[in-house]
């Protein structure tokens, strides 16, 4: 019986004497695997890129906002009820055991003007626990208090985005600023977070105690009424749950009988954004399956190849079992032919993969992402392909009759 | 001495279009260890078929066949191809030597199927190529050789692995006449030297002169079997 390495050597001799028909069998295995995992790295990386989305506007969110209204015959949109106030978000975060936590919130366009600088921005007026809701931390300063609250003082927190445009450089916290001509301290700034899902620039906001938004900046037509709630479930596998609850308890509040039109919205932002990430994992299932067929074509060339070079062969085959080969001799030394060039094809592969994969998202922008499993994947599949495909030829081979095999011109 | 090979009764038949042809048709031969056979005959005879069953590259189709005191037409392919490995050496007329391969690696070739390990193997084949005269042109690939230098490459694969009997089939075919005596004063002192039993396949008169023995084939069937008067 022949040895391994015997054998390997044997074979890379036979690859090296036909370098240029080597190169071009490889090629078919180089095109399916760097295919495989380029297109594996585009959809890994698209949706890690979803998860990060999701992750920036906070996990498991459920955001109640008033239901539309019809007013002479015009339907207006949702929200456009002042339906909602501070004691539903009170009495949600208080009767509801699938919430975690819960932020009365209202939200309103407006300057912001520090010195002689001004910035047009959104004035979030929330409750404490809205920096909870949305997994939001500061860089600097203190979020505001329930007492801040309570006593609707004129404190604020910005984000990043109105901190570069209005301060530049410098530390805003403890500054004055001014909102609608009502001085506010500044008592922190936020952490930045990047575009939303749908592309808005999070970090262009400033919070001040929903109390202060009410009474003393806005006010609204409908006293002690807000703009929406936002709601944090306790996990991901409770949000339908805390959906649920939230519904029943804001229909008994708001006393509305069983058959009749809820006067809110629920929405759930994270399952949205659950379902997008699910069908780009299908979408990557699908690239990898259409490049894999590329891998399939490449396994076929490396069969042909086999198949001519076993007939060229002839002869050495029969020389080699006049003198002791045995038919699984014969029939390893050609499965290790095949496996030698699928897998210096896969790992040639791997690293045009990975390249294409940069390319991708240095010129196109992509976000791409190359997996450890999905080169784990290709390198297995291609030594797959070089047994699959490596052993009819191989096979072929072992079969010869000596005396045949050696008198073949 | 003792018995090497031994065939009783060997047919082998071909089915070659509507009538089968019998290319051995009933041959009964004896070969002691050390003897010097030349086995002669026309085309066709059914020599070249002889030596390939008797050098177990081929299997007879009735008949029975011993060598060295094992029975060859019980044995599988396998079991066959380990008997060529250890047993038998083999000379061909077009030299068979591997094309791409050099001196030294063709000369190894029996020992890569036989587990022994690279170091030894190398040795081995050196020694076997310097005792065919070959010292010097131990890297250099068939087509860098004469017909004579390829021939002793080939001889050379033959001993490595200490086979007792060498089977030659037309060694002397594609040589010219002075190397052709090379070739075969080389055999005989192999022969009588280091006891190699020798089988040689020509239809060359002075090729079968070196021999002891000459056995003539026609059509299938050995017509005589006579000791060479020297």
């Amino acid at each position: 019986m022949i040895s391994i390495p015997s054998t390997l050597k044997i074979s890379i001799r036979a690859l090296w004497v036909n370098k240029m028909r080597s190169s071009l069998t490889m090629l078919g295995i180089i095109i399916g695997v760097g295919a495989v995992i380029a297109m594996l790295a585009v959809g890994t990386g698209a949706s890690r890129k979803i998860s990060q989305q999701i992750a920036s506007i906070g996990s498991n969110l459920i955001i109640v906002i008033p239901g539309s209204m019809t007013q002479g015959g015009v339907r207006l949109g949702a929200g456009a009820q002042s339906t909602l106030s501070r004691e539903d978000a009170e009495a949600i975060g208080r009767e509801c055991p699938a919430v975690q936590a819960v932020s009365a919130e209202m939200r309103r366009a407006a300057q912001v003007v520090y010195g002689n600088q001004n910035w047009a921005t959104a004035i979030q007026g929330l409750e404490p626990g809205a920096l909870e809701v949305r997994d939001w931390g500061l860089v600097d300063g203190r979020n505001f208090s329930e007492q801040d609250v309570r006593n609707a003082t004129k404190v604020c927190l910005l984000g990043q985005t109105v901190v570069d445009s209005l301060f530049g450089s410098m530390d805003p916290v403890g500054q004055i600023v001014r909102i609608r001509k009502i001085p506010f301290v500044v008592i922190g700034v936020l952490e930045k977070k990047g575009q939303s899902p749908i592309g808005q620039d999070q970090d262009d906001v400033v919070f001040i105690p929903i109390t202060t938004a009410l009474k003393k900046v806005f006010g609204t037509t409908h006293a002690g009424t807000i703009g929406s709630i936002m709601v944090k479930a306790v996990s991901t596998e409770a949000l339908p749950e805390a959906e649920r609850q939230v519904t029943e308890l804001l229909r008994q509040r708001h006393r509305i009988g069983p058959g009749r039109e809820d006067d809110f919205t629920v929405r759930n932002l994270t399952s949205m954004l659950q379902v997008a990430e699910q069908s780009t994992k299908v979408m990557t299932l699908l690239l990898g399956a259409i490049a894999s067929v590329s891998l399939l074509v490449g396994g076929i060339g490396i069969m042909n190849i086999m198949l001519v070079s076993v007939t060229e062969r002839t002869r050495e085959i029969g020389i080699r079992m006049a003198v002791g080969a045995k038919a699984r001799d014969i029939r390893l030394q050609f499965i290790i032919e095949a496996l030698t060039l699928s897998l210096i094809g896969g790992v040639t592969g791997i690293l045009v993969g990975v390249t294409v994969s940069g390319i991708l998202s240095a010129l196109a922008g992509w976000s791409t992402e190359v997996s450890i499993l999905s080169i784990f994947l290709a390198f297995g599949f291609s030594a797959l392909v070089g047994i699959f495909f490596g052993f009819y030829p191989a096979y072929k081979a072992s079969l010869l009759h000596p005396i045949d095999a050696l008198r073949h011109e | 001495m003792t018995t090497l090979i031994e065939t009783v009764d060997l047919m082998k038949i071909y089915d070659v279009g509507d009538s089968p042809v019998h290319a051995l048709d009933g041959v009964s031969v004896t070969i002691d260890r050390g003897d010097f056979v030349a086995v002669m005959g026309p085309s066709g005879s059914g020599k070249s078929t002889f030596m390939n069953v008797i050098g177990c590259l081929d299997r007879p189709t009735s008949g029975e066949y011993r060598f060295d005191g094992m029975d060859v037409g019980s044995l599988g392919p396998d079991d066959l191809a380990e008997i060529r490995n250890r047993k038998i050496g083999f000379v061909f007329q077009g030299f068979n030597l591997l094309s791409r391969s050099t001196a030294l690696e063709n000369t190894e070739l029996p020992m890569l199927y036989s587990s022994i390990p690279s170091g030894e193997r190398k040795k081995r084949a050196l020694d076997s190529l310097r005792l065919l005269g070959l010292e010097g042109r131990e890297h250099h690939r068939p087509n860098q050789l004469s017909g004579g230098q390829q021939q002793r490459v080939a001889i050379a694969r033959a001993l490595v692995n200490d086979a007792p009997i060498v089977f030659a089939d037309e060694p002397t075919g594609n040589l010219d006449a002075k190397t052709s005596v090379e070739i075969m004063e080389l055999f005989v002192r192999l022969n009588r030297e280091s006891g190699i039993t020798m089988v040689v396949v020509t239809h060359d008169p002075d090729v079968a002169a070196f021999s002891r023995r000459v056995i003539r084939f026609l059509d299938g069937r050995v017509v005589s079997d006579v000791a060479v008067e020297k």
